[in-house]
Order: structure tokens, then C-alpha cells, then sequence
């Protein structure tokens, strides 16, 4: 008997997270984006009561995820490419964000033009002393090639060239790849030469810095009137007909509430 | 024996017909059952990956995915560069760590007073349960940053690193099966060799070594599969640029880390192409592994 009570028990244990991620309002997508979905996920679940699931899995699968119905609510940190969009989903700008070009603090740069930032990650300037700096090598490093905040990088910045008719990188192969934001700032931070790129809302000011581009500073003023150019948008997608637990989480990050998180967390509002 | 036949045939049969041994049939079908996991583990691996990685090979073709030397997903998908990466990273680590092992190995077995022994084999047994992030990490903050210093290059990520960092990974693999191997010799060797008039330095690199070869080469294939497969510790190491290193002091990209790196994205033939990185990695395994039986078998006849 009190075999059996304790199969029933752990038995129930086991399913309860199955009915809880069921009852659940499923959100997937983009690295980036989950950084802020997470901390709104969190105080809606504080002041609603309900339960938001937030998974970083990268913007393509979060296109994917919202296409096919596997999460209520995709993420993307890039405009969706062609072959991505679909009839039956829509796509709701919640926040923009600007890519921070960074390097270490000991490094005396503190302004790159696009074109100077372009020909860097071409490798077509190669010592920092072309470009203001000290007279050494540049170590260039950027994200693995599926990233988001790569794919922004690239389409801003015309980082992009054809091959046998198929758009692809024009990022130069022999930049060291870092596979998360995490990484590239741990090379960042230990690598006074080193210079890559991240969403401005991670930089961490102790370690590294945001370079001005074009002499804009990298700030969210700049970003809003539209001066440094930079940016992506934060984009969710959802069916049409929208789960209502999900309609009701996309209209409090769209509240006065939920913005002044996004604004908190270092992004842009859009309302 | 006739008459044996008579007795049995004339009432008392039923003593001594074999009774069908059920208890010894179920656990040798037990035993099958637990010898084939592997084999069935591996068959399954294998037909995923081609079934998956194929449509990568008909699309941009053998050749051009084996020997394409440009990584440009989702337009070409050249793996040479990462081929070799693979292959200079393991060899290095096998180059570098593999001696170190087996001295190791000879110094614990024959040579190690029983204090310092007793230190030296529980940090090599530590070491194996390590995870590789942790290598990882321990690459990224003191050989990477020691690469920089000593070889003034702006960036210690590359092959060099990765090398030090396998070679100490595959380090427990190889001494312990190499020092477990010089133990099981039979004593009347070395007594042997003294006896002659060896002397005992002479007689373990004359005639204990090249004893337990077997074994000891036993080992080396074993850190060889840890080193070409290690993955976490290369990728935060390498620097993981897919284009051919031009020394061991440039970045680059194992097929393990093309594989991890890209593998949570990727999407279509893209997908599939790092599905063939797998079948290329999985081909190079079964050769090295293939090599390495026929040496050792070759050398103990």
C-alpha cells in the first residue's frame, strides 16, 4: 500500500510541470529578445498569476516555433527574410535595440566610421593604427552564423555578398567566432585588441565600451531620434488567432508597464 | 557406455534427460542484450546522420564538401579547413601529451616512491573527471593569455591552445590503461632483464615497454577518440574561425565545434551540412580507430 501511495505521489510529481507548461503561455525565440520577454514574463506572472514559458533558441527557430504552433509566441531580433513570413502570422514591433560596436577600455579608439567598421570586419583594415589607434593587429570577432544579432549586423552595415545567387556573409572567415553574446564579451574584456559587436542593452561598462559610430554615441536618445543607425527592431509573432493568455501578455509588454520594463532593461520602447 | 544407454532406457529416464536450463538461456540473452546497446547505439547514430547529412552530399557534392575549403552556409559548404583543424589539433595533442603520459605511466609503476605515487595517481584520476568546460575556462584565462605573451600575438585563441588543452584532457586516458598495462607484465621481465645485467632504466625502455605496447597503444587510441571528439573546451579556445589556419598559431575550427556551434540555428541544407560534418567526423573516427587495431595487432605478432 504504501508502495503504491508513493508511485501515485511521485507519479503526480512527475506530470505536474506537464499541466503547468500546458496551462502555460509558451514563448521561443531569439537570444536576445528573451533577455527582456524573460524579466516582462516574470513581474506579469507577479501581478497576473500566470505562468509564461521564455526559451532562447534563436531567431529562425523562433520563426519556426510560431509558424508551426510549438510555442503561442516567437521571437525575432531581425526582419524576417522572404521565404519566413506567413499569411496566417502577424508581427508586432515591442522594442528596438541598438548594436553596440565594442572594444576593451584600455583601448584608445573611441570612434569608427560604418565604412571604417565595414572594411574591419572585411579585413581590409587589419592594425589598429589605421584607424587612430595603437599599432597593432585588430582581432576581430564576431557571432556564429546563425545568430540574430549577426544577421542585423550584416544587413545594416551591407555585410553581405552573393554566392552562386545566394546571399551570404562578407564577414572576413578568419574572425574568431564566439557562439553567445556571453563569449564575446569574455573575449572582449580580456583582449585589449579585440573589437566585436552586441545588443547595446548587454554591454557592460565595466570591462568594455560602445564605440561612437559616425561620432553618434551609442545611447537610446540617439537611437529614438533615429541618428545612430544601428538598430533592430524586437519583433514577437503569433497566429492570427491569437491564444487569449498570449493576447493578454502581448497587451501588458505593450502596456505603460511593460515599456518601462523594456527601457529599464537598456532597450528602446516603442510606445 | 551401451549399457549406460540400457539402464537410462529402462525407468529412471526422466533423471537424466537434460532439463531445459532456463535460468542459463535467460541470462544469455541478457548477456546479448547488454553487448548489443553499443552496437545498436552506433548503428543508430550512423543511419541518422546519413539519412540527414546526404541531402548536404548530393547538393553540393562529395568533392566540394570534403575539399571545399569556403564555410559560407546556406551557399557553400567547404569542411576542409575543419578536417584539418581537427586532424593538427589531435595530432598535436597526441604528439605532446601521449609521451608525457607514458613516462608518467613508467614513473608511477616502476620508479615512484609509494608517498609520492600515492599523491600523483589520485590527481591523475581527478583530472579525468573534470568536465571540459572547466578546461575550457582554464584555456581562456592561462593558456590563451600566455600564448599572447610569450609568442606576441594579439590573439592566443588558436590551434596552439587547443593542443596544450587536449593534451592535458587526454592526459588520465593514457597513463592510467598504460600503467595498469606495465603492472600486469609478469615479473620474471624485469627480473630478467636485471639478471642479465640491465640496468633498471635500461630494462624498462628495452624491454617493459615495449611489453606492454599493446596496452599502452590500447590507451593512445582512446585519448586519440577523446581528442577528436572533445568539443566545449575547443570551442572556447579555438577561436573557431572556419578559415584554414596558415600555422598553429592562427584560429580555427574543429568539425566538433562546427557542429555545436552552428547546430541549434541551422535550418534546410544547412542543416544537413553539419549533419555530413558529423558523417566526415564519424569516418575519420572508424579510420583512426581501424589504424591503430592494425598497428597494434601487427606489432604484437
Amino acid at each position: 500500500m504504501k508502495n503504491i501511495l508513493s508511485l501515485a505521489a511521485a507519479f503526480t510529481l512527475l506530470t505536474a510541470p506537464l499541466y503547468h507548461a500546458n496551462a502555460a503561455v509558451s514563448v521561443s525565440g531569439s537570444t536576445s529578445v528573451s533577455n527582456v520577454v524573460e524579466v516582462l514574463a516574470e513581474t506579469y506572472q507577479k501581478s497576473s498569476g500566470r505562468h509564461v514559458d521564455v526559451q532562447g533558441t534563436g531567431s529562425s527557430s523562433g520563426i519556426v516555433a510560431a509558424k508551426n504552433g510549438t510555442s503561442m509566441i516567437g521571437m525575432s531580433s531581425r526582419e524576417l527574410k522572404a521565404g519566413e513570413a506567413a499569411a496566417d502570422i502577424q508581427q508586432l514591433v515591442i522594442a528596438r535595440d541598438g548594436i553596440a560596436v565594442i572594444v576593451n577600455n584600455n583601448n584608445p579608439v573611441e570612434n569608427l566610421t560604418r565604412k571604417q567598421i565595414k572594411s574591419i570586419y572585411r579585413n581590409e583594415i587589419t592594425n589598429w593604427k589605421q584607424v587612430g589607434g595603437e599599432d597593432k593587429a585588430i582581432v576581430v570577432v564576431t557571432r556564429d552564423a546563425s545568430s540574430g544579432t549577426r544577421e542585423a549586423f550584416e544587413k545594416i552595415l551591407g555585410l553581405k555578398r552573393q554566392v552562386n545567387g545566394i546571399p551570404v556573409t562578407s564577414i572576413s572567415a578568419g574572425a574568431q567566432v564566439a557562439n553567445g553574446n556571453g563569449m564575446v564579451k569574455t573575449l572582449v574584456a580580456n583582449n585589449d585588441y579585440a573589437v566585436s559587436y552586441i545588443s547595446l542593452g548587454s554591454v557592460d561598462n565595466n570591462l568594455l565600451k560602445a564605440l561612437k559610430v559616425d561620432g553618434i554615441t551609442a545611447s537610446d536618445e540617439n537611437i529614438l531620434s533615429g541618428q545612430y543607425s544601428i538598430t533592430r527592431p524586437f519583433i514577437l509573432l503569433f497566429k492570427n488567432e491569437t491564444d487569449p493568455r498570449a493576447a493578454d501578455f502581448i497587451r501588458y509588454i505593450l502596456s505603460d508597464k511593460g515599456q518601462s520594463i523594456v527601457a529599464e532593461q537598456g532597450y528602446i520602447r516603442v510606445k | 557406455m551401451n549399457t549406460c544407454t540400457k539402464t537410462n532406457d529402462s525407468g529412471i529416464s526422466h533423471r537424466h534427460t537434460p532439463k531445459p536450463d532456463r535460468l542459463g538461456t535467460f541470462f544469455h540473452l541478457v548477456f546479448i542484450c547488454c553487448a548489443m546497446v553499443g552496437v545498436v547505439s552506433l548503428a543508430t547514430i550512423a543511419w541518422f546522420l546519413f539519412s540527414e547529412g546526404l541531402a548536404a552530399f548530393r547538393q553540393a557534392g562529395v568533392i566540394e564538401l570534403v575539399f571545399g575549403s569556403e564555410w559560407l552556409p546556406p551557399a557553400l559548404f567547404g569542411i576542409f579547413p575543419m578536417i584539418a583543424a581537427s586532424l593538427i589539433s589531435t595530432l598535436g595533442a597526441v604528439l605532446t601529451g601521449v609521451p608525457v603520459a607514458v613516462l608518467t605511466a613508467v614513473f608511477l609503476a616502476e620508479l615512484a616512491p609509494k608517498w609520492l605515487a600515492d599523491i600523483v595517481r589520485p590527481a591523475v584520476e581527478l583530472l579525468a573527471g573534470i568536465p571540459s568546460v572547466v578546461y575550457g575556462f582554464f584555456g581562456l584565462v592561462v593558456i590563451v593569455p600566455a600564448i599572447e605573451v610569450l609568442f606576441n600575438i594579439p590573439a592566443g585563441n588558436t590551434l596552439l591552445a587547443g593542443i596544450i588543452v587536449l593534451a592535458i584532457m587526454i592526459l588520465p586516458t593514457v597513463i592510467t590503461i598504460s600503467e595498469t598495462s606495465i603492472r600486469a607484465l609478469p615479473p620474471v621481465y624485469k627480473e630478467g632483464a636485471l639478471a642479465l645485467g640491465a640496468s633498471h632504466i635500461y630494462s624498462i625502455f628495452k624491454v617493459l615497454i615495449p611489453a606492454a605496447r599493446s596496452g599502452i597503444l590500447t590507451g593512445v587510441a582512446l585519448g586519440v577518440a577523446r581528442a577528436i571528439g572533445e568539443t566545449m573546451a575547443i570551442i572556447m579556445v579555438m577561436g573557431n574561425a572556419p578559415a584554414m589556419p596558415g600555422s598553429i598559431l592562427e584560429p580555427a575550427r574543429t568539425l566538433t565545434a562546427n557542429i555545436a556551434m552552428e547546430m541549434s540555428y541551422a535550418t534546410g541544407i544547412h542543416a544537413s551540412a553539419l549533419y555530413s560534418t558529423g558523417i566526415v567526423l564519424l569516418i575519420f573516427i572508424v579510420l583512426l580507430n581501424t589504424g591503430l587495431l592494425y598497428i597494434n595487432k601487427k606489432r604484437v605478432h
